[in-house]
């Protein structure tokens, strides 16, 4: 192995969702800037193993930012450091030789821990599921250029629909509020003209659900515009707000 | 045994349509009868899952990962194909189907890649409707663009995220199903078994990654849509968790496995920086529109620019070797991505490759600067710049970019017939995990149209005429062909878990990954790759011997996890090899050395290969037998590729 | 009223409750200030005791000054429900955590802030408004020359034992105005004479501002208001207005008053 940097970290190990928890130090020695936060990680958890010791549990998949696996709260921030960015896409030379560096879990009530710093966000899909679609069935639909949308329009769409569903504006918010990540996926199809027909009712469902969960409530802080990976604007829960509001209080569509 | 593909007869532009009318129906009211079970939620999966729920039928579908809109089917950048014409440059569905198959260097079934070219302007209309963003022109229409060197513009994407919109589009159908219960959704499920009743594919037994807890699910059809296993070569762009358990397992239940060996490697990924690298990153080869590709002239060069005693942009126009200009003069640094690639590791296996481990060459962008402006150059790839100095710390705009190919997809897979089902009856394989459409090269922008077609509109139409031929007698896991693939999994694990040796899962996986990238990457002869099936026969009992599995059981256990996946690689490491000594000429991604041309280009050989290799499993340390399914070409005339 | 009530109960719609609520209350600091402006002048507090008059018996302001207790309350209640909630949605906090990173100090203690406010609010209005009310506050004469408006003649009238009757009418004989009131501008002058309360009234507002910092623009995201075009000038007038000058000519009231005696 070769590195030049010697760290500290103090890591959070659960063995599952009943354990209490706790932190626990590791030195993490000969450690290259040029890796990447999760290979250091993989380091020590080589380590780990050869000494016979659990190695430390985390999420993390495509390695290059974009299936929103990795979710590591580091040194207070989630994903660390840098901005816009995921965890897996955070290097080592973003620290310096000899940094004490802490590795939490994603903390909100809506995301218990499953082990170590694994946490379960199925929360997340239950929200999509309660409306975050548009409802055609496979065929039978009109030509894709029958529906010209602006081109305004549809790049804000995809602003939105950038988010990777990482969990991040949750961890970063003071209250673990999903209002981020909810209304950016409301966002999306309010704003095509193909997610109109259902567009009340998405809004009240998805609400509904989020707040079933037992996200905290939004107070603007944010928090989650500055840490999310994607930079996913905060107006998308002002659209949402309006959308919602106009739902409950202008429209036909009630859902409970 | 005969391998039918079950290609229907008749005039190709027909064949799709007059087998569907001719394929069996289910009854309406019967459908809710038939449990399909969907392993995986890539788009393929995602896809499938949905659409057959739609139709009615009880879908469970599994994933590994924390949610269904994690698969890797995410993390496709660039775009996807289809036949729209929308830009009037004369694309057709002849056209896309002739590109592909020419692509695939005439390795695939003409029928696939036509039904394939046919369907898939459904999938843009489908995606549209579902609300997924392609990118759009100022009118409000859908823009293209020309990609992987098509000569027309046909593809379509989503800034460079077109992989993540498309699953997002399908992942939203699933959800749509979840909640109306039509599909039960299983996260964080590892299929680890095929259960087979009476010769049919009749079940799978997973794995709970949280609980670890063994359980069996039983349905009318098993499918698969578990993607590609490059991470045999441990180093790829898959995502960490990609693996071949699930297709090798069936395989290993009598699926025949089609075309191991044809793999395809990338060739503009950033490189590797260490022993300790854990995946590579894919950049656009896009890139390769402006960029110019170079080593230095000489190993003594070569050697002061990786010591950083030479800067590069220091190095006169003399002392850089631009290999593929000076090579493929007419296409130069445009060559297809095979013959780029091996080009690459050709250099840098000569000692002139560039950066701290000679891995690298140079993708330099300072003509494309000095001709069009830092402006253009960044409008046109400032997004990739600021990902490769995300991750290398180097300004492209400065210094050159450093590039080694990488393996990115895998052509191979579990043979399928038309119907898409493998040789188990009621087993199907879908997407990357069959071997179908893409020949021995797969095209650009193709692997999410291949995806999607497979899902939304292949399989809806052909799982029918089988599930009407076995008609809806219940099925559940009480059958005692459950019970004992519960328990040899359940030995298999206690197996893993009583290894307690003194070498790491990763350092098995790596070194597999070095043997298969060394002997059965790129370019192979009969020597290396008779060294490589002797090395992974060696690694594979030194495996069970010295390996260190952590953990136990009944716990999120990741180490565990890993066990079964290499295990399974190094099998089916062993297999590729296998397949790549039968497969005596050069064609597609890969470059046989005994079968070139004068110039030293690569010569296929239709005479003798023009077939798919399908391997039967025989037992355990017993060579597989390979079954031909020749292939037939009666519209495109077979013609050998040249880049000079 | 079921979904009215369910929508109210929804994360948003109790967020939506602070919001109206808040901006309702940032209104009425603008009209408070500048009735409160009165003090400022130097007429024996004429004005401000007459401006006080008016205030509390002008029928729709009454009506107003009603919907602005309701709004306190309200604003305060729901606080707690909210932060309760958001209490109960993380239990297990963060062992290192750097919310400077990413948000503004007033935004993250909103609630500190707003419950320094609320206490302040009970001080401030049981020194003057319960006072105003039931304190039996002595009362003051101002006689005004008709013919030079500038002379005014003040006399504080004794009490007596029985509640004077507010009073205005022109003394035909003396060719002067009367206004007989009661005499908050006394009880202002009294509690300003209190450095204490000085320094209370001015860290207050200094509360007050960092709350509205926060607050003001934060209520009308929830209300859904933001676009590029007028959230500028929303944002300039929560940091400019709300948070800098309303606080700071509230904070110099005290001040004044202090070193005017």
């Amino acid at each position: 192995m070769s590195g030049n940097m010697n760290l500290t970290l103090k890591v959070w190990r659960q063995k599952n969702a009943a354990d209490k928890g706790q932190f626990v130090t590791y030195k993490a020695a000969d450690i290259s800037p040029e890796m990447s936060f999760l290979e250091m990680l993989d380091v020590v958890n080589e380590r780990l193993v050869k000494g016979t010791q659990d190695p430390i549990h985390f999420d993390h998949d495509c390695r290059e930012g974009i299936c929103g696996a990795c979710s590591l709260y580091i040194n207070g921030r989630p994903h660390g450091p840098k901005q816009a960015i995921t965890t897996c896409q955070l290097h080592m030379r973003s620290f310096h030789d000899g940094e004490i560096i802490t590795i939490e879990p994603w903390r909100a009530t809506a995301f218990p821990v499953i082990k170590d710093l694994a946490v379960d966000r199925s929360a997340f899909d239950r929200i999509q599921q309660a409306g975050g679609f548009i409802s055609v069935n496979t065929g039978g639909v009109p030509d894709a250029n029958e529906i010209p949308i602006s081109k305004v329009v549809s790049d804000e769409a995809f602003n939105s629909a950038t988010c990777i569903s990482c969990g991040a504006c949750v961890a970063a918010c003071k209250n673990a509020s999903a209002s981020l990540f909810v209304s950016a996926k409301i966002s999306q199809l309010a704003l095509l003209p193909q997610g109109q027909p259902e567009r009340y009712r998405r809004a009240q469902a998805m609400v509904a659900q989020m707040d079933k969960e037992g996200f905290g409530n939004c107070t603007n802080t944010g928090a989650c515009e500055i840490e999310c990976p994607k930079e996913i604007s905060l107006t998308n829960i002002n659209r949402m707000r309006r959308d919602f509001y106009n739902a409950k209080f202008f429209k036909e569509e009630e859902i409970n | 045994m005969v391998l039918d593909s079950k290609t229907p007869q008749g005039p190709l532009a027909e064949k799709w349509n007059k087998y569907k009318f001719d394929l069996k129906l289910v009854n309406p009211s019967n459908k809710r009868k038939f449990t399909v079970i969907v392993v995986g939620t890539g788009l393929a999966g995602a896809s499938a899952a949905a659409s057959l729920a739609e139709l009615g039928y009880n879908v469970k579908s599994f994933c590994y990962q924390d949610s269904p809109r994690r698969a890797h089917s995410i993390a496709a950048q660039g775009g996807i194909n289809a036949a729209k014409n929308y830009q009037n440059d004369g694309d057709s569905v002849y056209r896309l189907f002739y590109d592909t198959i020419k692509g695939g260097d005439y390795r695939s079934r003409e029928s696939n890649v036509h039904r394939l070219a046919e369907e898939s302007v459904n999938i843009i209309d489908q995606c549209v409707a579902q609300g997924v963003p392609f990118a759009r022109e100022y009118g409000g229409l859908l823009d293209n663009r020309s990609f992987g060197g098509a000569q027309v513009s046909r593809t379509f994407y989503a800034r460079g995220q077109t992989g993540q919109q498309l699953l997002l589009g399908a992942y939203s159908a699933l959800n749509r199903q979840i909640n109306l219960g039509k599909v039960e959704m299983y996260n964080r499920h590892e299929m680890l078994d095929l259960v087979m009743v009476d010769g049919k594919a009749q079940g799978i037994v997973t794995r709970d990654l949280i609980s670890g807890e063994i359980e069996s699910f039983a349905g009318h059809a098993v499918l698969l849509c578990t993607g590609g296993y490059g991470n045999v070569f441990y180093l790829s762009t898959n995502a960490m968790g990609c693996n071949a358990t699930a297709i090798w397992r069936a395989h290993k239940k009598g699926a025949f496995f089609a075309n191991p060996c044809y793999t395809q490697i990338h060739p503009t990924c950033i490189p590797v920086t260490g022993d300790y690298q854990s995946k590579l990153t894919l950049m656009s080869e896009s890139l390769r529109n402006d960029g110019r590709v170079w080593v230095p002239k000489t190993k003594e060069l070569a050697e002061q620019v990786r010591k950083g005693q030479v800067k590069p942009g220091d190095l006169k126009e003399d002392d850089r070797d631009y290999f593929l200009e000076r090579k493929y003069p007419s296409f130069g640094n445009l060559v297809p991505r095979d013959v780029a690639s091996r080009n690459a590791k050709e250099v840098c296996d000569g000692g002139k490759g560039v950066g701290t481990t000679g891995k690298a060459v140079y993708l330099d962008f300072a003509d494309a600067i000095h001709r069009l402006g830092k402006d253009a150059v960044q409008a046109k790839y400032g997004n990739l710049f600021d990902m490769y100095y995300q991750i290398t710390d180097e300004n492209p705009y400065e210094m050159p970019m450093r590039i080694y190919p990488a393996v990115h997809y895998t052509m191979g897979g579990l043979w399928v017939d038309y119907n898409l089902m493998t040789s188990v009856p009621g087993l199907y394989a879908l997407g990357e995990c069959n071997f179908s459409d893409h020949g021995a090269n797969r095209l650009g922008a193709s692997a999410l149209m291949q995806g999607l077609a497979d899902g939304y509109f292949v399989i809806p139409y052909t799982l029918g005429d089988y599930l009407a031929g076995i008609g809806p007698k219940p099925v559940d896991t009480s059958h005692p062909a459950f019970a004992q693939t519960k328990k040899d999994i359940m030995d298999q694990i206690n197996k893993f878990l009583a290894m307690k040796g003194t070498k790491t899962l990763d350092e098995y996986h790596r070194d597999l990954g070095l043997i298969m990238w060394e002997y059965c990457g790129m370019a192979r002869n009969e020597a290396g790759l008779l060294k490589a099936k002797g090395l992974i026969q060696a690694l594979k009992v030194d495996f069970w011997k010295n390996a260190i599995v952590m953990g136990e059981n009944e716990e999120m256990n990741m180490s565990l996890e890993k066990a079964g996946r290499v295990a399974d690689f190094i099998e089916l490491g062993e297999l590729m090899v296998d397949d790549a000594l039968n497969r005596k000429e050069s064609c597609g991604g890969h470059f046989r050395e005994e079968s070139q041309t004068e110039e030293g280009e690569a010569k296929r050989d239709d005479e003798n290969f023009a077939y798919v290799a399908a391997w039967e499993f025989k037992g355990e340390n017993t060579p597989s037998e390979l079954h031909k399914e020749e292939l037939i070409f009666e519209n495109v005339k077979l013609t050998q590729r040249s880049y000079k | 009223m079921g979904s009215l009530s369910k929508a109210f109960s929804s994360t948003l719609g109790r967020k939506l409750i602070m919001g109206l609520t808040g901006l309702f209350l940032s209104l009425f600091l603008v009209i408070h200030l500048i009735g409160n402006l009165q003090l400022f002048k130097d007429d024996g507090g004429k004005a401000f005791n007459e401006y006080s008059y008016f205030m509390t018996h002008f029928l729709p302001i009454k009506i107003v000054s009603y919907i602005l207790y309701i709004s306190i309350i309200l604003h305060a209640v729901y606080a707690l429900i909210i932060t309760a909630r958001n209490k109960k949605a993380r239990t297990i906090q963060y062992a290192q955590y750097n919310g400077a990173a990413n948000s503004t100090w007033s935004s993250r203690n909103m609630g500190i802030l707003g419950t320094v406010i609320l206490l302040f609010l009970v001080i401030h209005m049981k020194t003057f408004w319960a006072e105003y009310h039931w304190g039996g506050l002595p009362y003051v004469q101002y006689e005004m020359s008709l013919e030079n408006p500038n002379v005014v003649t003040v006399t504080q009238l004794p009490f007596e034992g029985k509640e004077l009757v507010h009073a205005e009418y022109v003394n035909v004989q003396n060719k002067t105005e009367v206004v007989v009131a009661k005499d908050l501008y006394f009880v202002v002058k009294d509690a300003f004479s209190n450095v204490w309360y000085v320094i209370l009234y001015v860290f207050s507002m200094i509360v007050l501002g960092f709350h509205l910092y926060h607050g003001f623009q934060s209520g009308f995201q929830t209300l859904g208001f933001d676009h590029v075009k007028y959230k500028p000038i929303i944002d300039f007038a929560g940091l400019w207005v709300f948070s800098i000058i309303i606080p700071a000519i509230f904070a110099a009231m005290p001040i004044y008053m202090y070193f005017a005696q």
